[in-house]
């Protein structure tokens, strides 16, 4: 309750010190108002357009976050069980791996066009770097003993990745979910401001285009709103699949 | 008495690497023990108890010597054997009831008898009601219990069990050793059993094989010739079990006394 609080006087202060920088030594032109952004905010919404450009940002941004997911998921599960492999694709994958991604936006836009797919792929892109590389780790940290004294028990290949290798590698797969929240949004804005006319990356942009700084912070709202949501979403996926974890979580630190 | 050799040992020896410099654990291990034994293990920290279970399992092979399992050598790891390890290794994401269930999952067993029998080992272990708990919210104790019932609830004919009682308080160990006791007599298991408690290795074992200190190895092979049916709550009672473990402290006292080389003299540099 306490900590409500201060998080909401601190909000107020903020929002206090931009309004009065604003009228003071600062521009309106250039940071606009609360109030104003407020106003454009609720214009978005009544207007419906908030809705149209919000809803392709999100479907653009969760197709690539569950197919870059899940690819991530599959090659860092394989990689992780088959060393030689790892070793052999390393320089390619850590070559690749080292571009900033949005620098593949141009050739993506040359190859897919400038639709939806186009962002899609750019932010499965993103998200698969991490997701994999988060996934490899954990399935190569698994607990060595684990493993042998369930194939003691006549475990088999599969049933190790089931029982041991999966459920372990699982917080390792969440933390890189996590991480890739906000760089899905990355590559699918960046792919709406670099081409589109629909999208909240458009929205921010068309915004801009008109100096119409109250319109590009209300944008920048919607976005800040929808990577809160996704990152909402993918914790309450981590605590319905990793149950132990909260119950271990509630339990009082001790050795 | 006993049947013939199941697990034999024959020079074998296991070095570990550390930073650069061999660590001898143990030497010079022959032994034989027989099928339908119960094998009490007991020696210092750090003397290779663990590394001897370790190499029955075939979790890893002699630097010296050959150990063998019903007259093969042991190669690979040793299905035939249950380890019940001294950290439990339970599955921390899984809770007591499908913890017990993994060896059962593992080999098939269908859903409804699944369920049944680990019922039954809940109970046997005294954790009904714990079922849906998860390792990390268990004591030390439970989890050994649970850890247990996962060993029993795969059937080996060979149970290695480190320590397995370390963690229970007095009535609960007293009711676990009469269940061990009477489960591997009934199915006639062969068990390696080591403990710190020189008193349960004379309540448990048909033999107890003490350990010296690091570089363990046996100094004595002691017989204890209490029925093979006891209970364990009239021996506590009994003079002749007394006796034994007076014997077996007396026994205890000269390896103990080797404790002082365990710390090298410092090498010169
Ligand atoms: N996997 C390993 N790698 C390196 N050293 C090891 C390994 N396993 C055992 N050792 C070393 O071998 C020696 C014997 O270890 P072991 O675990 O067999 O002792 P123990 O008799 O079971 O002791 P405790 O009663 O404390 O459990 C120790 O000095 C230990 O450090
Ligand atoms: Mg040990």
């Amino acid at each position: 309750m306490k900590l409500f609080l201060g998080r909401a006087l601190l909000i107020v202060a903020v929002l206090v010190v931009w309004d009065v920088s604003a009228r003071t030594v600062t521009d309106e032109f250039f940071i606009s108002r609360p109030e104003l952004v407020a106003v454009k905010f609720l214009e978005l919404v009544t207007s419906g357009r908030l809705f149209y450009h919000g809803w392709i940002t999100v479907l653009e941004t969760v197709a690539g976050f569950l197919t870059g997911a899940a690819a991530g998921i599959l090659v860092g599960l394989l990689l992780g069980r088959n060393e030689g492999l790892a070793r052999l694709v390393d320089p390619l994958l850590t070559a690749v791996n080292s571009l900033p991604k949005v620098a593949l936006a141009p050739l993506f836009i040359m190859w897919f066009g400038i639709d939806l797919g186009m962002k899609i792929i750019l932010t499965a892109t993103i998200v698969f770097f991490l997701v994999f590389a988060n996934t490899y780790n954990g399935v190569r940290s698994v607990d060595v003993q684990l493993l042998e004294i369930l194939r003691l028990m006549g475990a088999r290949e599969r049933d190790l990745i089931a029982k041991v290798i999966v459920p372990s590698a699982l917080q390792w797969v969440f933390a890189g979910l996590q991480l890739s929240v906000p760089y899905a949004l990355i590559g699918a804005v960046i792919g709406e401001i670099m081409a589109a006319n629909r999208g909240l990356g458009f929205l921010l942009q068309d915004a801009a285009g008109q100096l119409d700084t109250g319109g590009v912070f209300a944008a920048l709202f919607a976005i800040v709103l929808l990577a809160l949501l996704l990152q909402a979403v993918v914790r309450g996926t981590e605590r319905w699949l990793t149950p132990w974890k909260v119950d271990g979580e509630r339990r009082e630190a001790a050795a | 008495m006993s049947g013939q050799q199941i697990i034999g040992f024959e020079g074998v020896g296991r070095s570990f690497v550390h930073r650069d410099r061999e660590l001898v654990a143990t030497r010079d291990i022959t032994v034989s023990i027989h099928e339908g034994e119960i094998v009490t293990i007991v020696g210092p920290s750090g003397c290779g108890k663990t590394t001897m279970l370790n190499l029955v399992a075939g979790l890893m092979a002699p630097s010296r010597g050959t150990v063998t399992y019903r007259g093969e050598r042991v190669a690979a790891l040793n299905g035939r054997t249950g380890y019940m390890t001294q950290s439990d290794h339970l599955l921390p994401w899984r809770d007591v009831a499908s913890n017990i269930a993994v060896p059962l999952e593992i080999r098939g067993v269908p859903k409804a008898e699944r369920q049944r029998r680990v019922e039954a080992l809940m109970d046997l272990v005294g954790l009904a009601h714990f079922e849906t708990s998860y390792p990390a919210a268990l004591s030390g104790g439970m989890r050994k219990r649970t850890a247990l019932a996962r060993l029993l609830a795969y059937d080996p004919e060979t149970l290695l069990l480190d320590e397995p009682f370390a963690a229970l308080d007095a009535q609960l160990r007293l009711r676990m050793q009469t269940e061990l006791v009477r489960l591997s007599r009934r199915l006639n298991k062969t068990v390696l059993f080591v403990t710190h408690d020189l008193d349960e290795a004379v309540a448990l074992g048909d033999r107890c094989l003490v350990f010296s200190p690091r570089p363990g190895t046996i100094v004595r092979d002691v017989t204890i010739p209490l029925p093979r049916d006891r209970d364990m709550v009239a021996l506590r009672q009994d003079p002749e079990y007394r006796r034994l473990c007076g014997e077996l402290w007396e026994q205890v006292a000269p390896a103990l006394d080797a404790t002082a080389s365990e710390f090298p003299e410092p090498l010169p540099s």
